[in-house]
């Protein structure tokens, strides 16, 4: 099992996620520059937090356009696991593998706090180690969190369960539906603003995103384990 | 807008040079002394700029040599990007801090992103990934729309270039006080890690090697910046207020990540780096062969252009942003070339080291500057400063202190943290990414910020600060106490304080007043920082704070970096458990001029200050940290601004927990700012051997409880306060004010 | 060469809370009567028209990269032959 952490130009949570799952859960984990073409071996891919392009256009508006991002979309299709976070997650949305958009934060400013989140959908390949209805607490980081989708779009998102975290409590960014992280239709690609990747040691104070890794590590293999 | 350029002769008629900041005898020296020629134009540009206090420290030269600056830890002191120093394992930690108040004062949000920028540069420019951000912060009070608008867009400049850096901004301090209204103090620091292998300099040397330049293109932004930082503003000149540059974090980031892949991993490729800061092209250039004795050539058509027409003067005194200057074994041009290719930056061979020593500037097929290195580097005029003592010390000194009358403490405490200075500032802290790298251990809102290194048991503790009031009321004594209220932060969170850098802000140093401000305060902090030997290894200094002739406090803010050896003796600044024992270290005595109570009563600060003894507190501080390393204390929070009553309280806020005192001291004395005190929790089994450690240093005040109350009784009265309520206050006061319509 | 300024702006339903905050400012300097501001961003492009029909040219650069549609509408103006 081995597991991608794409690296743009402007990522600067590449780091966090690789340390969460190398040094933290032990995997696999390489990174893969933005120039490469495929990604071929590898049976999950990570898109980081941080500001791909600088994005001066709009947040993860540019990173549609680099090398391996057909790779990206392909593996996505073909029904393997995608996981964004942050800038991540917006760059999902613009490549249009997830719906909706990420727009700037209600309050206009960047936010570095701890928010509670609801475990709204614990069925997926990224979040069976969590209870249903779980609450946890995740730091969130960005300026562009607010979600935003059409209304035809949300009450998709709404039936399907697609909608897998929600802010509990305070909406820190005006997202609608208080929405924090969804899935495609599918369920096999998950963006989500708040950063599982902060929260996996004691020693920083939170281990409350350690059940993501270990539901995306435990689903890979069961899959790897069906193939074989 | 390309100036037809005087002649020579026309210079020494015109005189351009006395705009440029170059005094008449400075000129009449370069001519006779120097060169025995008139200079040209761009020639004399590049002594005005060189030659500007904030490129040669001319006029604080001699005052900054009263600073220790080595100890066997220290591995680069002043002199170069940043001073480094050892912290074990073959690492070692860089740091430096640098003012942007002049900028920031004109564009806030660019003043201050392109402070951040620059010191990030210093830092990786040694070899050194920049692991932290930190800044100290002062500001008029808030209660006018212009500081609230020059807050909101510090604060977001800072945020902004840091967030997307990916470079954690983990502390800082924000005080407020109305000498900083028309000149606000924009101080950033940070910090970097290393392998002490990787260390570079910021040297050109080897004839024949390259001097190549990286990042962006040279615009003409920022000419003439260093010469804007030192001189002082007034309303008429708003036309002089253009010289600001906008920063790019995004290059920067690049140009972080390509810099580092040379220093890391090509080593043998490179002979010195340097960022191209302060006076840009020209001081970098210069500084880089001067450090090594060598000459320079430089083709200024091949430096990277942004606009059309430049002129030489134009492209070396640019402060274009997020730039580097290299010096490249010859035969490695193209490897350069390449390795930045792959981050999308051009590196381009504008150079070359050449024999002899002189700096030589060709342009459009002519020399546009043809003197020596060290003219501009070395040779400047030091100035000696007249000095006086301001009459308000001697009135101070004649008269007696005041003495505070508190009829409801309990009421008192409640507006005390309500005072901009103490209240809480997650408002703006929150707007900083402080997580990123997944390091931070303790972030904003402690006494110091604390980073674990990644792969060891280490962590790093890390503070600013300045408190302007002190020094103000006695410069030197003000002095010690900015260095162990620094030293105590770093002692709070379990850390053994290790060097220093500063930013000396003060007004204008022809003024005797203030220069013998300067000088009193450097004497003071230069003996506390060798009885607590933390040499000050880098630093900068920002002179002519004032606005229409009003200076404001003499500042000078000290950072600190600290070792904890070991991840368990992290100590956090909150009460941990229910029924652990309080204790006070350190004596309170009578210590209200310039206190935050005094502002409060009073509206104005006033008095002289107490001797402070320095010896007595770094044995205490010493004490307090063996106990601390011997697992003896459970949390602890170091007194300032406010005194006990403020830090009782503070330790509570965010817990679910109060506190039960009582204290032989009166209700005033429980606002008293005595330094180098602490609020410390033991748990009960361990009080014995807490004390003893501690010996007469450790007096036990009461417990922590259960209930969020804080009770406390003193020597003429007691009082109970609800802390959520206090705790809503402290927080919201800030936000309340910023909000208000004035 | 064409030039060309492409406005980007909010859909109509979109919250805009920059505008908003503008819109406030606005009305504590006293301008009651201004009743609505809507922030949008725009882009000036100098297009060779040899090459290529200008609007097509617009059209596609927009809707690949200028605008997100989930959240953005645009209009462009042809200002003069450069």
């Amino acid at each position: 099992m081995k597991i991608a952490v794409i690296v743009f130009p402007g990522s600067n949570c590449d780091v966090d996620l690789y340390e969460a799952l190398h040094t933290v859960c032990h995997a696999d984990v390489e990174y893969v520059s933005h120039k490469q073409e495929s990604l071929a071996g590898f049976d999950a891919v990570m898109l980081p937090g941080g500001f791909s392009y600088g994005d001066y256009l709009r947040s993860g508006a540019i990173a549609r356009f680099s090398n391996i991002m057909p790779a990206i979309i392909q593996f996505a299709n073909e029904g393997k696991f995608v996981f964004g976070t942050c800038n991540g997650f917006q760059i999902l949305t613009e490549a249009g593998l997830l719906p909706g958009a990420l727009k700037r934060n209600d309050s206009l400013k960047f936010i570095c706090k701890t928010v509670k989140l609801e475990v709204v959908n614990n069925q997926t390949a990224f979040t069976t180690h969590y209870q249903p209805g779980e609450h946890i607490e995740l730091p969130i980081a960005h300026a562009d969190g607010s979600f935003y989708a059409e209304k035809s779009v949300l009450e998709k998102l709404e039936k399907n369960g697609q909608i897998v975290f929600r802010y509990a409590g305070e909406n820190p960014n005006g997202s609608l539906n208080d929405i924090a992280g969804i899935t495609n239709e599918r369920g096999n690609v998950l963006g989500m603003m708040p950063h599982p990747e902060r929260a996996v040691e004691a020693l920083l104070g939170n281990e409350d995103g350690l059940p993501l890794f270990r539901s995306l590590l435990a689903n890979v293999k069961k899959e790897e384990e069906a193939a074989r | 807008m390309i100036a037809t350029e005087m002649s020579s002769q026309e210079i020494k008629e015109q005189k351009p040079y006395l705009e440029w900041g170059l005094s008449e005898k400075e000129y009449d020296y370069i001519c006779e002394k120097l060169l025995k020629r008139l200079p040209n134009y761009t020639e004399t540009g590049l002594f005005a700029v060189m030659w500007s206090e904030h490129c040669s420290y001319k006029k604080s030269k001699p005052v900054l040599r009263e600073f220790p600056s080595k100890n066997e830890r220290v591995l680069q002191g002043p002199g170069e990007g940043a001073g480094i120093v050892d912290i074990g394992d073959g690492q070692a930690v860089v740091f430096k801090a640098e003012s942007h108040n002049h900028p920031s004062a004109v564009e806030p949000y660019e003043g201050a992103a392109t402070g951040v920028g620059g010191i990030i540069r210093d830092i990786f420019s040694m070899g050194a990934r920049p692991i932290a951000a930190l800044d100290s912060l002062h500001f008029g009070e808030i209660n006018q729309a212009r500081t609230k608008y020059l807050i909101n867009e510090v604060v977001a400049g800072i945020g902004g270039y840091g967030n997307c850096m990916g470079i954690p901004t983990v502390g800082g301090e924000m005080t407020f006080d109305e000498c900083y209204t028309g000149n606000p103090l924009v101080n950033a620091m940070c910090v970097g890690l290393m392998e002490q292998k990787d260390m570079q300099v910021g040297r050109a040397q080897g004839i024949g090697n390259a001097v190549m330049y990286v990042g962006a293109k040279t615009g003409r932004d920022g000419i003439h910046g260093a010469t804007f930082a030192s001189a002082d503003f007034s309303d008429e000149k708003e036309t002089q207020r253009s010289a600001v540059q906008v920063g790019d974090p995004f290059m920067e980031k690049l140009l972080m990540e390509a810099c580092l892949e040379l220093t890391n991993k090509h080593a043998s490729w490179l002979v010195g780096i340097q960022d191209m800061g302060a006076a840009g092209l020209v001081s970098s250039s210069c500084e880089m062969a001067s450090k090594a004795g060598s000459g320079l050539e430089l083709i200024l058509d091949n430096v990277p252009q942004r606009e059309p027409e430049m002129s030489a003067y134009e492209i070396m005194l640019s402060e274009s942003q997020e730039r580097m200057l290299l010096c490249i074994r010859a035969g490695f041009e193209e490897n350069v070339k390449r390795l930045f290719e792959n981050y999308g930056l051009e590196a381009v061979v504008i150079g070359r080291v050449v024999t002899g020593q002189q700096y030589l500037l060709k342009h459009k097929g002519r020399t546009v500057a043809d003197i020596p290195v060290s003219s501009l580097t070395d040779d400047v005029l030091e100035e000696t400063s007249q000095e006086k003592v301001p009459e308000r010390i001697l009135e101070a000194q004649r008269n007696q202190n005041w003495a505070p009358q508190i009829s409801d403490v309990a009421d008192t405490l409640k507006k005390i943290l309500q005072q901009p200075t103490i209240a809480s500032k997650k408002m703006f802290t929150q707007t900083y990414d402080s997580q990123v790298r997944t390091n931070t251990v303790v972030g904003p809102g402690s006494d110091a910020a604390v980073l674990r290194v990644r792969g060891t048991k280490k962590a790093l503790a890390m503070t600013t600060d300045g408190n302007g009031r002190f020094v103000y009321l006695d410069p030197k004594i003000g002095g010690k106490m900015a260095v162990i209220e620094a030293a105590a932060n770093l002692i709070a969170s379990g850390a053994l304080p290790l060097a220093v850098t500063d930013c000396l802000n003060y007004g204008d140093p022809n003024d005797p007043e203030i220069y013998w401000e300067l000088h009193q305060s450097v004497l003071g902090m230069a003996e506390a920082c060798r009885t607590l030997d933390t040499p000050v290894i880098s630093g900068n200094v920002s002179l002519y704070n004032e606005n229409n002739g009003e200076a404001i406090y003499p500042t000078p803010m000290i950072g600190m970096v600290g070792l904890i050896n070991n991840l368990k003796n992290i100590i956090p600044s909150f009460v941990q458990h229910q029924d652990d024992l309080v204790f006070i270290v350190g004596r309170t005595r009578a210590d209200f001029a310039g206190s935050e109570l005094q502002k409060l009563l009073t509206g104005d600060i006033g008095g002289s200050l107490n001797e402070v003894n320095l010896k007595e507190i770094e044995l205490r501080m010493t004490k307090l940290l063996r106990a601390m390393e011997k697992g003896l204390v459970e949390s602890a929070h170091d007194l300032s601004e406010g005194g006990l009553a403020v830090a009782l309280a503070e330790t509570t806020f965010g817990t679910k927990y109060g506190l039960n005192i009582k204290t032989t001291l009166s209700g005033e004395e429980l606002f008293s700012e005595t330094a180098g005190r602490f609020v410390v929790t033991v748990a009960p089994e361990k009080k014995q051997q807490f004390l003893a450690e501690m010996e007469d240093e450790a007096v036990y005040v009461g417990q922590v409880t259960e209930d969020k109350q804080l009770k406390i009784a003193y020597r003429n009265g007691q009082f109970g306060l609800d802390l959520e309520a206090a705790e809503g206050l402290w927080e919201e006061a800030i936000p309340c004010l910023m909000k208000s319509k004035d | 060469m064409t030039n060309v300024r492409i406005f980007v702006t909010y859909k109509e339903s979109v919250f805009d809370p920059q505008g908003e905050t503008i819109t406030e400012a606005i009305h504590s300097l006293g301008h009651d009567e201004v009743k609505r501001v809507q922030v949008g961003k725009f882009f000036d492009v100098q297009v060779d028209t040899n090459q290529k029909d200008v609007k097509e040219t617009v059209a596609e650069i927009s809707e690949q990269l200028l605008v997100n549609f989930n959240l953005e509408t645009y209009r462009y103006e042809i200002m003069e032959e450069a």
